[in-house]
């Protein structure tokens, strides 16, 4: 039988093992302690967090390599995306502690369980394999299913669960399915080795990755909660304990545009069949999460149209550059992304001072008298949803005037239009939740007592510098990921000799 | 028509068959029941398409074990027997079923009538357990690594969620 | 259809055939005096008592996806013994293999450890949350 051991840089694949294995040394610890504190697991997780960081800081200049059998796959994008995710889930693990504490749900499987999360979201953003991106995403959602629903005793917690993971089980079901269409179109599921397969293919032949990319972008729109496929995003993010949603909504999120980027850049010459329908999802995504969101009465409701709108935004920057890769980067992409978890997280962690005993206190009036409690997690608020507005100096602004520059700059005049409008119209309920931290604590439903421990006050300063500094980086992640960031970059040639193909 | 178009034919209707009953019976026990078939027909399936490996897996995870896990969710459920059917029908059945048809003809008319239907043939030894092992420890070595962090969060997480007294 | 499995479709054909008639059969030619003691499920001799549709205790459930879960761990493990000790392949695999099943084992052995720390297959146990957790002492607890 033929066969060749493949040979193993290790150096790829560390990142991933550092942060699973972190997880594993966290069980073991709460496997050896169960009547212990959290105090220990947390401790091992941000030192093991914190090595990662500078692990993939060490990788962000070493060129684009790839081993075990191009399974795994590290260029500047895949780091950089993995330095967001990683960064995020430090920032969600010190809030965690006095949250978990208040809700009275401090299991020490949290810290394991968010981390074996974070390695699945690592596995997806660096790898071009079908394969691989399809085994790190169950690991992240089977992850966050549990996760989702770790607030037993509240029916809201179970039930966001449930859906998350029904709905989850169903897309992923269309991500296989697309998947298979491809493997049989190309005989790969390595996505270079299907770019190539693509483009020489006749009319009769074409149907089937036509189909298969269909099937795929629908599975990927569910994980970034894109129109047709965000329903599930509200309950969720309402249900599922504070924490994890900031977790989810800044994990999952990189981890699903970091695929999603990969796939639309391998399927790129079918660029004709696919564009048009991303263009309206689009423009969907950004005007529906907005407008549902000025009616909502939760704040993480709100905050979870807020993201679905964000993902609008992202894919607007995407499509800008799968249009015209020469004249725009993929780090605008990057850049927001990196925005975008800081300011989530961040907005998340002080929302979560409003939870009180074992229910998660997230209308809008129950954050009344969060100033009197936290005065400095408030004015940190304020900042966050500054920049999720879009108001200078903040990151929100730059990123945002960078996709719609991108937008312009590739003739996607109408997206960057509705770009614009709806961050316009985001403003009023940004707005209504800063308001409804500053009112006083009188007509309150209930009375609030937990203060910010010192994990919270450090959590909210470290988004606060991203997202204050992030911005600094923008032309930095510009230049790494426009020299060296996808392996196949997308080539508009070929899209008019498919178009021949088709006509003749 | 020759020998394998008709134990395929045979087969491919057991499963139809078995996959109807799952949403047509009302009683979820025997539901479950037509689940198994349907598992069960799709192992030999795979075991004509000559992929063993899987086929065996099949009829041993998913009609063993995960039929298990089916009856024991049906079992902790509060209504039994038939299940209570709505007074009227409900009114989304048929934008689903036209939906569905619409997929199915979709499909049909775009990827399965252009490129004509064939009767997969499976290579010799493409899917029997010894390829499947050289190539799981050879190229797909990753993958099987990654998995087992998998299978440790299904672990944890179930026990997370089932074994903590609220 | 790979001739190998002639066989073994044989004997379920055979097996099937057999227990069919054997049902059938009995069914038919036996006399048929009911009474309705006999109709009654069967429970240890005695009257049955309540229904059998009762809900269940989740543990069992536990139980169950458990062994799934290890089930599905070593059903990777059964093609690795296939081509481990046989001629197809050579020292360099089976030592490459051996060290990526070591590694794989050892997540299961975590996952193992874990199960049984925390009591998931004990019967009797339900564990609450120990209010060390949420920086209590037990004193303060009660």
């Amino acid at each position: 039988m033929n066969y060749t051991i493949p040979t193993v840089d290790w150096s790829l694949v560390l990142p991933f093992a550092l942060v699973a294995l972190t997880g594993i040394v966290a069980l073991i610890i709460e496997t050896a302690h169960p009547k212990r504190d959290n105090g220990l697991i947390i401790g091992v997780s941000l030192t093991g967090l914190a090595a990662t960081f500078v692990l993939l800081l060490t990788q962000l200049v070493l060129p684009p390599a790839r081993t075990f059998g191009n399974m795994v796959l590290r260029d500047q994008f895949s780091v950089l995306l993995q330095l967001i995710c990683v960064a995020a889930t430090a920032v969600c693990f010190m809030f965690s502690d006095g949250y978990l504490r208040e809700k009275k749900i401090a299991f020490g499987e949290f810290y394991p369980l968010t981390l074996w999360a974070l390695s699945g979201a690592m596995v997806m953003v660096s790898t071009d394999n079908l394969l691989m991106l399809f085994v790190g995403l169950e690991i992240l959602s089977i992850a966050l299913y549990c996760l989702a629903g770790m607030s037993r005793s509240e029916a809201r917690s179970e039930e966001s669960a449930l859906k998350y993971f029904l709905l989850g089980a169903f897309a992923s079901a269309f991500l296989l399915y697309g998947i298979a269409f491809l493997f049989g179109a190309s005989g790969s599921m390595s996505l270079p080795d299907i770019q190539k397969a693509v483009t020489g293919l006749t009319r009769d032949t074409l149907p089937m990755p036509v189909f298969g990319v269909m099937l795929v972008l629908v599975g990927l729109g569910f994980k970034a909660s894109l129109v047709p496929f965000h329903q599930w995003t509200p309950d969720v993010y309402q249900g599922a304990p504070t924490n994890v949603t900031a977790f989810m909504a800044a994990v999952s999120k990189v981890a699903a545009f970091g695929a999603l980027a990969r796939v639309l850049v391998a399927a790129a010459p079918l660029h004709q069949y696919w564009f048009e329908a991303l263009y309206w999802i689009a423009i969907a995504t950004m005007c529906i999460g907005n407008l549902v969101a000025l009616v909502q009465k939760d704040v993480k409701r709100a905050l979870g149209y807020s993201s679905i709108a964000h993902a609008g935004y992202l894919l607007v920057a995407l499509l800008a550059y799968t249009r015209d890769p020469d004249k725009v980067s993929l780090g605008t992409t990057v850049f927001y992304l990196i925005g975008y978890a800081a300011m989530t997280v961040g907005a998340f962690a002080v929302v979560s001072l409003a939870a009180k005993g074992d229910r998660d206190g997230s209308r809008y009036q129950d954050l009344h008298g969060l100033y009197r409690r936290a005065p400095f997690a408030t004015v940190m608020l304020v900042l966050f949803l500054s920049s999720l507005i879009g108001i200078p100096p903040t990151v929100g602004f730059f990123g945002k005037q960078l996709i719609f520059l991108d937008a312009l700059r590739t003739g996607l005049v109408p997206l960057a239009i509705v770009l614009a409008v709806n961050s316009a119209v985001s403003a009023y309920y940004y707005l209504q939740i800063m308001v409804a931290a500053f009112v006083s604590e009188e007509g309150a439903a209930r009375p609030v007592s937990r203060k910010p421990g010192a994990g919270m006050t450090i959590g909210v300063c470290v988004c606060a510098a991203g997202v204050i500094f992030a911005s600094l980086l923008g032309g930095y992640v510009q230049e790494t990921t426009r020299t060296a960031a996808l392996q196949a970059k997308p080539v508009p040639g070929r899209v008019q000799n498919q178009m021949e193909v088709i006509n003749r | 028509m020759s020998a394998s178009e008709i134990g395929f034919l045979a087969l491919a209707l057991l499963a139809v068959i078995g996959a109807a009953g799952v949403v047509l019976i009302d009683n979820p026990v025997r539901s479950a029941l037509c689940l198994v078939l349907n598992f069960f027909v799709l192992g030999f399936i795979y075991f004509t398409l000559g992929a063993p490996m899987i086929g065996i897996t099949q009829i041993m995870v998913y009609a063993g074990a995960i039929m298990v896990l089916f009856l024991f969710v049906i079992m902790m459920l509060k209504r039994q027997g038939a299940m209570a059917k709505p007074d009227k029908p409900d009114s989304r059945l048929g934008l689903a079923v036209v939906l569905g048809l619409a997929l199915a003809v979709t499909v049909y008319a775009t990827v399965i009538a252009p490129q004509g239907v064939t009767l997969p043939l499976g290579i010799k030894d493409y899917g029997t357990p010894q390829a499947v092992g050289v190539s799981l420890f050879t190229n797909f070595v990753w993958p099987f690594e990654v998995v087992s962090v998998l299978l440790l969060v299904g672990i944890v997480g179930s026990i997370m969620l089932a074994k903590r007294r609220i | 259809m790979q001739n190998e499995f002639i066989p073994l479709l044989l004997l379920m054909l055979v097996a099937a055939v057999i227990c069919t008639a054997m049902v059938t059969l009995s069914w038919v030619l036996g006399p048929k005096k009911n009474t309705p003691y006999k109709a009654s499920p069967y429970e240890c001799g005695v009257q049955p008592a309540g229904n059998a549709n009762e809900r269940f205790p989740i543990k069992f459930y536990l139980v169950a996806i458990l062994f799934v879960m290890f089930d599905i761990e070593v059903v990777f493990l059964w093609s690795w013994l296939t081509v481990f000790n046989s001629p197809l392949t050579g020292l360099d695999f089976k030592i490459f293999s051996f060290m990526e099943v070591l590694v794989y084992l050892s997540t299961w052995i975590v996952g193992y450890a874990y199960v049984v720390r925390v009591g998931a297959i004990d019967w009797d146990e339900t564990t609450s949350l120990h209010p060390e957790k949420l920086g209590q002492t037990a004193q303060e607890a009660n």
